[in-house]
């Protein structure tokens, strides 16, 4: 892999919870979040980012893009550590680091028109821009995501779902980012829009080489768009392994659950596949299980499973993967 | 007889935008233990078409048509004769199960409360049926779990009770509306499951409202694809898969990134978006969309018979299969 763009170690993010019940009587309780996550990105590579609701995932981004306060780790970004910078500090890099969001409509100012929307950042970063290079550059980006310039002066209630993602799109891209941390940025759309976007931020990928982090609970989305793809269980990694490998012979039983659960539009297909449904629901994340943390639910599991946590150790063909009984269990992982 | 027989349903609202024009001339029907499932994007008509069943439309909205329910007309019913069958005869499940629990009252409250109401039981007996649903839908200790509140519940355990208070008085037909669709995948998968088994074991009809074609592939016995209010396809479950006969349907299928299949690089999207439903266009509703399009599609097409049961509403006799045209278009 090359010199990565961005150096994640042992990155924590806690939350401190009030489960006492009742005014005052108080029992404070810390929730691992983000649970000592490593990975590492390479400049204009895509990595995804699943796991079930609650996982982290979105917690993750936050954290790389300083949106809240890691309890220890590191997040090297270029060689530059951006744990424990300053407001001001972060300030450029947050140029180069973007978002784009889940809610198409929730995410744009209702009030604001197009071009003010995408222009807005720009204003904030280069506030040395005349007004008529904003606009040339706001129409510029307005057509690279596919929306007609002319809509420049037009509020986002005139658009439709698709059309509202292209313009958070554009806001994200219209600075120059080097990073696009996208948070689930299809799950709200129909299909038959959610491949026009996913076609468009794979283009524009390549176009301009970006590098993507998108994280997504839809395994076939991000199938489609990741190199690698990481895979999260309450807090911590499971698997990072490169994305075509990890559809075929996922290495830890937690992915092969996810990838088992997704329906495949194919009836035969469907009747055919034996349903191994995953048993059970998350565990309380103020008091996770011993040892590993899926054990609880991996029909795999053994008793020294409980015994300690498994390291995310590294396989010779570069996949990562915390479990113990890997090597046992590597044929049956199979699909 | 037929369970269910919807013919030329219309469903439209007053807003001060206009009329929007939800359902414009739906025709199916349902028989007893049959799941249905009711494909289509947002704003093609599927909810609204439920809703208007139920008699549960929004204040500016209207319907007409007809919806026989075991022969009686369910669009002319009074709201205190529709309460009678609503929960008992026909039940219905909501995509955000959280919402849809009162969150005021215990588990077990709501679950008795159908009961007393609809079937007369007393408290006790209510309870222990009660118990029992929520031991068949796959919840551990019912009894605790009916102590407590919908909050202190995840969102797969509360589609699990909808689902048991759905099926607590045996209804004929039990419409789910994107039950899944707030869900986790994992937790999806044993809510189909769930479903599945329940509509095997029983005589219950189904009709699944869903945007997911993988949900409807592993549940369903029949399918109806809409857009824009109207059918644009119905088949039985393989024959749409392996053989889709609109330009839609085959659309909507190659859009869907698969796991199963290598994958290609760039998604087949369709192009443009969905028609504005106050203004319709002339003719086929998909014109604009369809890459298939010609001149006599200006003409609004009936919903033709294709053989085999299955219907479509084109102009065109055959369509290009599937599986032909990715190979065509990737050696362009």
């Amino acid at each position: 892999m090359r010199a990565p763009i961005l150096k994640v170690e042992d990155l924590s993010v806690h939350f401190r919870i009030d489960a006492g019940e009742g005014l005052f009587r108080h029992d404070y309780q810390t929730i691992k979040a983000v649970d000592r996550v490593s990975f590492e990105l390479a400049p204009a590579e895509t990595l995804g980012v699943v796991g079930e609701s609650g996982c982290g995932k979105s917690t993750l981004a936050r954290a790389i893009l300083g949106l809240v306060a890691p309890a220890g780790g590191r997040i090297a970004w270029l060689g530059d550590n951006l744990v424990g910078k300053t407001e001001d500090e972060m300030r450029e890099k947050r140029r180069q680091l973007q978002l784009i969001f889940q809610d198409p409509y929730g995410s744009l100012d209702p009030r604001m028109t197009v071009g003010q929307i995408v222009g807005e950042p720009l204003k904030n970063f280069f506030p040395s821009m005349s007004k008529m290079q904003v606009r040339e550059r706001v129409s510029g980006m307005l057509k690279m995501v596919g929306l007609a310039p002319e809509q420049i002066n037009r509020y986002p209630h005139e658009f439709s779902g698709g059309q509202c993602q292209r313009i958070g799109i554009a806001r994200a891209l219209v600075v120059n980012p080097r990073l696009v941390v996208c948070d689930e940025p299809v799950s709200a759309l129909d299909v038959s829009i959610q491949a026009q976007i996913v076609n468009l931020l794979k283009e524009l990928q390549k176009k301009l080489q970006l590098s993507l982090i998108f994280i997504a609970h839809d395994l076939s989305v991000v199938r489609h768009v990741s190199d690698r793809v990481l895979v999260m269980y309450m807090g911590k990694v499971m698997e990072i392994n490169d994305s075509e490998r990890i559809y075929r012979n996922p290495a830890h039983p937690y992915t092969r659950a996810l990838i088992e659960s997704v329906p495949i539009p194919d009836p035969k297909l469907e009747r055919e596949r034996a349903r191994r449904a995953l048993g059970g629901e998350l565990p309380s994340p103020t008091h996770p299980p011993s040892g590993c943390v899926f054990r609880t639910r991996c029909p795999f599991a053994q008793d020294k499973c409980a015994a300690a946590e498994p390291p995310l150790e590294e396989l010779e063909d570069g996949t990562r993967v915390a479990c113990v009984r890997y090597a046992e269990i590597k044929g049956e992982l199979e699909l | 007889m037929a369970l269910l027989e919807v013919n030329d349903l219309m469903v439209s609202f007053d807003t001060p935008e206009g009329v929007v024009h939800a359902v414009n001339g739906l025709s199916f029907d349902l028989e007893p233990g049959q799941t249905l499932g009711i494909v289509g994007e947002s704003g093609s008509g599927k909810t609204q078409t439920a809703m208007a069943m139920m008699g549960l439309l929004s204040e500016n909205g209207s319907a007409s048509g007809s919806v026989q329910f075991r022969g009686q007309e369910l669009l002319e019913l009074s709201t205190r004769e529709l309460s009678r069958i609503r929960g008992s005869k026909i039940s219905m499940i909501f995509q955000d199960p959280v919402s849809s629990l009162n969150p005021y009252l215990s588990i077990g409250d709501q679950l008795v409360e159908v009961l007393t109401h609809h079937r007369d039981l007393k408290r006790k007996a209510a309870r222990k049926r009660a118990a029992e649903m929520l031991h068949q839908v796959g919840i551990s200790e019912p009894g605790q779990r009916m102590r407590q509140y919908p909050h202190q519940l995840s969102g797969g355990m509360c589609q699990r009770i909808m689902i048991a208070m759905g099926l607590l008085c045996q209804p004929d037909l039990l419409i789910a509306d994107e039950p899944t669709t707030a869900l986790d995948v994992t937790v999806q998968s044993q809510i189909n499951t769930l479903m599945g088994e329940l509509s095997e074991k029983s005589s219950t009809a189904i009709m699944l409202i869903t945007h997911d074609l993988g949900v409807i592939a592993g549940l369903c016995d029949k399918v109806l694809v809409m857009y824009a209010g109207e059918v644009m396809e119905t088949a039985d479950i393989d024959s749409l898969f392996a053989d889709p006969a609109h330009p839609y349907t085959q659309g909507l299928l190659k859009s869907v990134p698969r796991l199963d299949k290598a994958h290609s690089g760039i998604l087949s999207a369709i192009p443009g978006n969905p028609p504005d439903l106050v203004d319709l266009p002339e003719g086929c509703p998909f014109r604009a969309r369809c890459p298939h399009a010609f001149d006599k599609c200006i003409e609004h097409p009936d919903l033709f018979d294709a053989g085999e049961g299955r219907h479509k509403r084109c102009w065109l006799d055959e369509l290009p299969p599937l599986e032909e045209e990715a190979e065509q278009e990737e050696h362009a």
